[in-house]
C-alpha cells in the first residue's frame, strides 16, 4: 500500500513537469512567454519554500538572494563580458557565499526576529544596488544585449533571446527543482527539516544539530533563490534594483501561502494562480492590489495550509 | 556654515525626527510588547491619519486651518483606532495572534488599505496648511516654528502615556498582560478586550503622529513605508517590547541619523545603520537598553 | 531578419498549416496569427496602441496625466479620420510602475491584444525594463520618458523617443544661459539614484564648459522624506542653487528649503520636476517669487501663447494655469504630459508615410525606417510645445527649453533656448542594427 501511494505520487509529479514540456506545443502565443515567466518566478517560490515551508523559518529577505545571482549574471555579463554559462555558474557560487554568511549570522535569532533580520539585511542590499548606481545603473538598471545571452554547449549554440530556447530552459530549471525538492523531501534531510518545524527544542533533543540543519536550509534555499535569479535576468535581459524591494520577498511567501506551503508543488500552483489572478484582473481593474490583500487575509484566516496543504490534509495524506 | 549651527539645525530637526518617531514607534512596541504582535499595516494606519487631516482641511478650507487641524487632531485617531479595533476583532482575533499569521495577514490588510486610499483619495501628494506658520530667524538659517510645536506636542503626549501607564490601574493590567497572558488572565483580567484596546491604541498613536507631521510633510498614499521601517528599527533598538528603551532609541536614531547624514555620503549612512540594527538584534536581541522581559 | 512569431514554435506550426492551403481554418482555427486578421477584418479593423500606463506605484500621479492625453489625442486623431483611414484603438494597461510588470505588459501587448506599437511609458526603468522585451518582439515602442536611455544608444532598434526632448539635451542647454545671468558658482541637489546621475554629470561639465564651477554635489538618498539637514551643506559662496527632485515628497522639499534660506537665499534654479503637479499657490511657497525654473512646456499660458498651445490645453481639458479645467486645484504634469500628444501624431505621420496596413513583419519595418528618416517637425497644432529636430540615428528629438521666473505665483518665460542649444555628439546609431 505504501509503494503503491509512493508511486502515485512519483507519477504525479512526473506527470505536471511532462505536462509543462508538452505544454510549449499547445499554447497560444501570448500563454507561452507568460508560462516562461512564471516557470522562472516558481523556481523562485520553490526555493522559498523550502526554508519556509518545510523548515518553518519565514524569512521577509529572499528578494536579496534572487537579486545577488541578477546581479551576479547581470553584471558579469555587462561589464566583463563573460558568457552566459560562465554568468550562470558563478552567480550560483555567489549565491551560496551569501546564503552561507548570511545564514549563518541571521540564524542565530529566530522567530520574529528572523523576519526582521532577513528583511534588514535585503534592505541593506536593495540600498547597495543604489548606491553602487555607477556599476548597476541603480533604479533604471540595465539591459543585455542579444549577443551577449548566446552561448554553445556541447558544440550547439543557443540564443537565449529565442523564446523556444527560453522555455525550454525555464521548463528544464523548473523540473530539476521540482525533482531537487521532492528528493529532498521525501529524504532524511526533509524529515528532519520538518521535525525542527514542528518543534526544534525536540529535534533538539534527539540529538540533531539543528543550527547546521537550518543552515543547510538556508544555504539550499538561497543558492535556489540566486539561481532563479540570474536565469531571470539571462532570460529576460533586464537586472534593476526594483528586484531587491520587499515587494519580491512578499511575493515569493504569496506564492508559496496560496499553493500550500511544506508541498513540492504548491508553490509552483501559487506562482501561475497568482501571475495569472493579477494579470487578468489588471485588465478590469487598478485595484489588483487590494485583491492581493483580500486574498493573503482570508488565506490566513481560513486556508493557513495553501491550496495544496488543504488537498493534502483532507484527501492525499501522502503528498511530499 | 559653521560648525557649530550647522550641529544646531541637525539636532533641531533630529528632535522633530524623534518626536514624530517615538509616537509611531510606541504604537508598535504596545502591540509588540503586550501582545506579542508584528503589525506590519502599521505604517498604512500613519498613513491613514495624514489623509483624514487633508480630508478634514479641504473642506473647511484654508481660512478654518486651525479648526481643520484640531478636528483632525481628534478625530483621525478615534477614525483609526475604530478601524484598528475592527480587523483585531475580526482577522487578529480568529488567528490566535499567532506571529507569522498576524504577519501575513497585516501585509493583506497594508494592502487593502493602500490601495483603498489610491481609489479614492488619488495619487498625488497632497499638501496641509499647518496651523499656524511663523518662520524663527536664527542668525545663520531659518526654522519652521510648527516643528518646534511638534516637539513639544510629542513631548506632552509621551508624558501623558507614561504617566497612565506607569501610575494607573490602566497600566497595571497592560504590564501585567505582558508579563504572562495566562496569570493575567487567571487574575480575573479580560484579556481579549485589553488585545483589542491596544491593538487600536497602538494605531492611534501612529495616526497622531502623522496629524502632527502632515502639516510639514504632505499626505501621499505610499507614505507608510518609511515609518514602519524606521519604527521597527526603533522598536529592535529599544529592545523589543519595552516602552522607555523604545523611546530612547527614537531620540537617539532621530537625532543620530541627522548627524551621521550630514558626514557621509547619506545612502550609504542608510546602509550602516540598517545594517547596524539589524546587527545589534541578532547579537543583543534583548536591544541595547532592553532588560530582558520575559 | 526573420518575424518574431515565426520564432514562435507555433506559429511556425501553423504557417505550415497555412502553406498547404488550409488558410480558411487557420483563421477560424486561431485569432493568433497577425498576418492573416488584417485580411479577416478588412480595412475597418482598428489601429491599436497599448498604453503602458502607470496607473499605480510610485509614478502614478504622472500616469494619470499621461492617460488624459493619450485618450484625448487618440479621441481627436478618430474625429479626423483615424489613420490611413482606419480607427486608433488605445489598449490601456496598467505596469505599476514596475519593470517587471512592464515587460510582461510588452508580451501582452505583443502576442495577446497584437497591437501594432507600445507607447506612452514614462519613468526610465519601466521603459529600459520593457525594452528587451520589445525589441525581441519587434514590437516599435514609443516612449515619452524624457530619459537619456533611448539616446544613449543602449536600447535596441525597435524604441524610440519621438515627442520629448531626452534629460541630457534639456540640461546643457541650461547651463549657458544660468552661467551668464544667475552665477558661475553652483551647488546642486538631486535625488541619489540614476535620473539624479544624469543631471549631476552632464549639468556639471556643460558648466564647466561654460567656465562656471560646481562647489558641491548633494545627493538625496531615494527614501528621504525630510530634507532641511541637507541644506547646511550648500556652501556660503554659492551663487546659483541647482535643484531637481522627483517624487512625492518634493513639496516638502522646496517647502524646507524656503524655511532654510528666509530672505537671504542665493539664486535658485531648478527644474519643474520639482514641482511638477504642485501648485504655485500653495502658502510657504512665496519665497520662490523671483527664482527660476526650467520648463519644456509653460505651464501658465503666455502673453505670446499660441493658437496651437490654446487648442491643445481646450483638448486635454486644462486650463490656463495648467489645471485641470473640472478642478482647479488639481495640477497637470505640463511640462511632460504633451509628449504623449506629439507622439501620436508623430505616430500618424510615419504610418501615413509608410503606407502601413496591419502588423506584419514588412509594415513594421517599413514603419520604423519611416520614423528613422524623419528629421523635423514643425511647431504647429500637432507639436504645440515647439518645433523639433530629430536624430534618427538615435531615435531621439531635441526641442526647444524654456527657462520660466516665478512671478506672484505663476511662471513667466524668460527665455527660450535653441534647438542648438541642446545638442550633443550621438553616442550611437541604431539604424546599424538588423531589423
Amino acid at each position: 500500500m505504501k509503494t503503491h501511494r509512493k508511486l502515485v505520487s512519483l507519477y504525479l509529479h512526473a506527470a505536471v513537469i511532462l505536462g509543462l514540456f508538452l505544454a510549449q506545443f499547445f499554447l497560444p502565443d501570448y500563454l507561452y512567454l507568460a508560462v516562461t515567466r512564471v516557470m522562472i518566478l516558481s523556481v523562485f517560490a520553490i526555493a522559498y519554500n523550502i526554508l519556509f515551508g518545510y523548515t518553518g523559518l519565514l524569512s521577509l529577505g529572499h528578494a536579496m538572494f534572487f537579486s545577488v545571482g541578477l546581479y551576479t549574471a547581470g553584471l558579469t555579463v555587462y561589464h566583463l563580458e563573460w558568457s552566459a554559462a560562465e554568468a550562470f555558474v558563478s552567480s550560483i557560487g555567489v549565491g551560496l557565499i551569501f546564503s552561507i554568511l548570511l545564514g549563518a549570522v541571521a540564524l542565530r535569532t529566530s522567530g520574529v526576529a528572523f523576519m526582521i533580520v532577513t528583511l534588514m539585511f535585503s534592505q541593506v542590499f536593495y540600498l547597495g544596488t543604489l548606491y553602487f548606481t555607477t556599476y548597476t545603473r541603480g533604479d533604471e538598471g540595465l539591459v543585455l544585449s542579444e549577443g551577449a545571452r548566446q552561448f554553445t554547449f556541447l558544440f550547439a549554440s543557443f540564443d537565449l533571446s529565442d523564446p523556444s530556447v527560453r522555455y525550454v530552459v525555464a521548463w528544464l530549471l523548473l523540473s530539476l527543482s521540482i525533482i531537487f525538492c521532492y528528493v529532498i523531501a521525501r529524504s532524511r534531510l526533509g524529515r528532519a527539516l520538518v521535525a525542527i518545524r514542528e518543534n526544534e527544542t525536540r529535534t533538539q533533543m534527539l540529538g540533531y544539530n539543528t543550527f547546521m540543519l537550518k543552515l543547510v536550509a538556508v544555504i539550499i534555499s538561497g543558492t535556489l533563490s540566486s539561481i532563479s535569479g540570474a536565469a531571470y535576468v539571462l532570460l529576460f535581459a533586464y537586472a534593476g534594483s526594483s528586484f531587491a524591494t520587499i515587494q519580491y520577498s512578499i511575493d515569493a511567501l504569496l506564492y508559496t501561502l496560496l499553493g500550500g506551503a511544506g508541498t513540492v508543488l504548491g508553490p509552483v500552483l501559487g506562482a501561475f494562480l497568482m501571475f495569472f489572478m493579477i494579470d487578468i484582473t489588471s485588465e478590469y481593474t487598478s485595484a489588483y492590489l487590494l485583491i492581493a490583500g483580500i486574498i493573503l487575509v482570508f488565506l490566513v484566516m481560513y486556508f493557513p495550509r495553501g491550496i495544496l496543504g488543504e488537498v493534502r490534509h483532507r484527501w492525499l495524506q501522502w503528498l511530499p | 556654515m559653521d560648525f557649530g549651527p550647522f550641529l544646531l539645525l541637525a539636532s533641531l530637526e533630529g528632535l522633530v525626527q524623534a518626536a514624530v518617531l517615538s509616537l509611531t514607534a510606541l504604537g508598535l512596541c504596545l502591540t509588540f510588547g503586550v501582545m506579542r504582535v508584528v503589525n506590519v499595516s502599521h505604517g498604512e494606519f500613519y498613513m491613514l491619519g495624514a489623509v483624514i487631516a487633508w480630508w478634514a482641511a479641504s473642506i473647511l478650507g484654508p481660512k478654518y486651518a486651525l479648526s481643520g487641524y484640531l478636528i483632525a487632531l481628534f478625530l483621525a485617531p478615534c477614525i483609526v483606532g475604530l478601524l484598528a479595533l475592527a480587523s483585531e476583532r475580526f482577522v487578529l482575533r480568529s488567528l490566535n495572534y499567532e506571529p507569522e499569521a498576524t504577519i501575513v495577514a497585516t501585509i493583506g490588510i497594508l494592502y487593502i488599505i493602500q490601495q483603498t486610499v489610491l481609489m479614492s483619495f488619488g495619487p498625488d501628494a497632497k499638501p496641509v496648511n499647518p496651523p499656524f506658520y511663523f518662520r524663527i530667524d536664527f542668525p545663520w538659517f531659518g526654522y519652521s516654528g510648527y516643528k518646534l510645536f511638534v516637539i513639544g506636542a510629542a513631548i506632552v503626549v509621551l508624558s501623558g502615556t507614561w504617566y497612565v501607564l506607569a501610575r494607573t490601574r490602566v497600566g497595571l493590567i497592560m504590564r501585567a498582560t505582558q508579563l504572562d497572558r495566562d496569570m493575567a488572565q487567571a487574575f480575573g483580567i479580560p484579556i481579549k478586550r485589553v488585545y483589542a484596546y491596544v491593538f487600536a491604541a497602538g494605531a492611534m498613536y501612529a495616526a497622531l503622529a502623522a496629524v502632527l507631521i502632515v502639516p510639514i510633510r504632505q499626505a501621499h498614499y505610499l507614505m507608510g513605508a518609511d515609518p514602519l521601517l524606521m519604527s521597527f528599527i526603533v522598536v529592535i533598538i529599544g529592545g523589543l517590547g519595552s516602552v522607555r528603551g523604545a523611546i530612547v532609541a527614537a531620540v537617539l536614531i532621530g537625532m543620530s541619523d541627522g548627524i551621521i547624514s550630514m558626514f557621509f555620503s547619506p545612502t550609504l549612512a542608510k546602509m550602516v545603520s540598517t545594517l547596524l540594527v539589524a546587527l545589534v538584534l541578532v547579537f543583543r536581541p534583548q536591544g541595547l537598553f532592553g532588560v530582558k522581559t520575559s | 531578419m526573420t518575424d518574431v512569431t515565426n520564432k514562435l514554435p507555433n506559429s511556425g506550426r501553423r504557417s505550415a498549416i497555412k502553406k498547404v492551403g488550409a488558410l480558411a481554418v487557420g483563421a477560424a482555427a486561431s485569432p493568433f496569427i497577425p498576418a492573416l486578421s488584417g485580411y479577416a477584418f478588412g480595412s475597418d479593423a482598428p489601429i491599436k496602441i497599448g498604453m503602458q500606463a502607470h496607473r499605480t506605484g510610485i509614478g502614478a500621479s504622472y500616469g494619470r496625466w499621461y492617460e488624459r492625453v493619450a485618450t484625448a489625442t487618440t479621441k481627436l486623431i478618430n474625429e479626423e479620420g483615424g489613420i490611413n483611414g482606419r480607427p486608433v484603438e488605445l489598449i490601456v494597461e496598467d505596469d505599476g510602475t514596475d519593470p517587471k510588470r512592464g515587460a510582461e505588459v510588452i508580451e501582452k501587448f505583443a502576442t495577446l491584444h497584437k497591437v501594432d506599437v507600445a507607447y506612452g511609458t514614462l519613468f526610465s526603468h519601466v521603459v529600459i525594463g520593457s525594452s528587451p522585451r520589445a525589441g525581441e518582439l519587434k514590437l516599435p515602442y514609443f516612449v515619452v520618458s524624457e530619459g537619456h536611455h533611448v539616446a544613449s544608444g543602449k536600447l535596441n532598434r525597435y524604441v524610440f523617443q519621438p515627442g520629448i526632448t531626452d534629460v541630457k539635451s534639456q540640461v546643457i542647454s541650461m547651463a549657458p544661459w544660468v552661467s551668464q545671468n544667475l552665477g558661475k558658482k553652483v551647488t546642486m541637489i538631486y535625488p541619489d539614484f540614476a535620473f539624479g546621475h544624469d543631471h549631476r554629470d552632464y549639468f556639471s561639465a556643460a558648466m564647466k564648459q561654460q567656465g562656471g564651477e560646481v562647489l558641491e554635489l548633494i545627493a538625496i538618498p531615494p527614501t528621504e522624506s525630510s530634507f532641511t539637514r541637507y541644506l547646511p551643506r550648500i556652501p556660503r559662496q554659492t551663487e546659483v542653487l541647482y535643484h531637481v527632485m522627483v517624487g512625492p515628497g518634493v513639496l516638502t522639499f522646496v517647502k524646507e528649503m524656503g524655511q532654510f534660506f528666509g530672505s537671504s537665499r542665493p539664486e535658485i534654479f531648478g527644474f519643474i520636476d520639482s514641482l511638477e503637479a504642485v501648485d504655485f499657490a500653495t502658502p510657504q511657497l512665496e519665497f520662490l517669487d523671483g527664482t527660476h525654473f526650467w520648463e519644456a512646456h509653460p505651464r501658465y499660458a503666455q502673453q505670446n501663447q499660441s493658437e496651437f498651445d490654446r487648442f491643445y490645453r481646450e483638448r486635454v481639458g486644462v486650463d490656463e494655469n495648467g489645471a485641470s479645467i473640472d478642478d482647479p486645484g488639481d495640477i497637470s504634469t505640463y511640462s511632460h504630459m504633451f509628449g504623449c500628444w506629439e507622439t501620436l501624431f508623430i505616430l500618424k505621420q510615419a504610418m501615413e508615410a509608410s503606407g502601413y496596413k496591419s502588423s506584419t513583419p514588412a509594415d513594421k519595418q517599413a514603419l520604423i525606417e519611416a520614423v528613422e528618416s524623419m528629421e523635423k517637425f514643425e511647431h504647429g497644432r500637432n507639436h504645440p510645445q515647439g518645433s523639433k529636430v530629430f536624430n534618427g540615428k538615435i531615435h531621439q528629438s531635441f526641442g526647444h527649453q524654456h527657462i520660466s521666473r516665478v512671478e506672484n505665483s505663476r511662471l513667466n518665460v524668460v527665455h527660450t533656448t535653441s534647438i542648438e542649444d541642446g545638442m550633443y555628439e550621438p553616442e550611437g546609431d541604431y539604424t546599424q542594427m538588423p531589423l
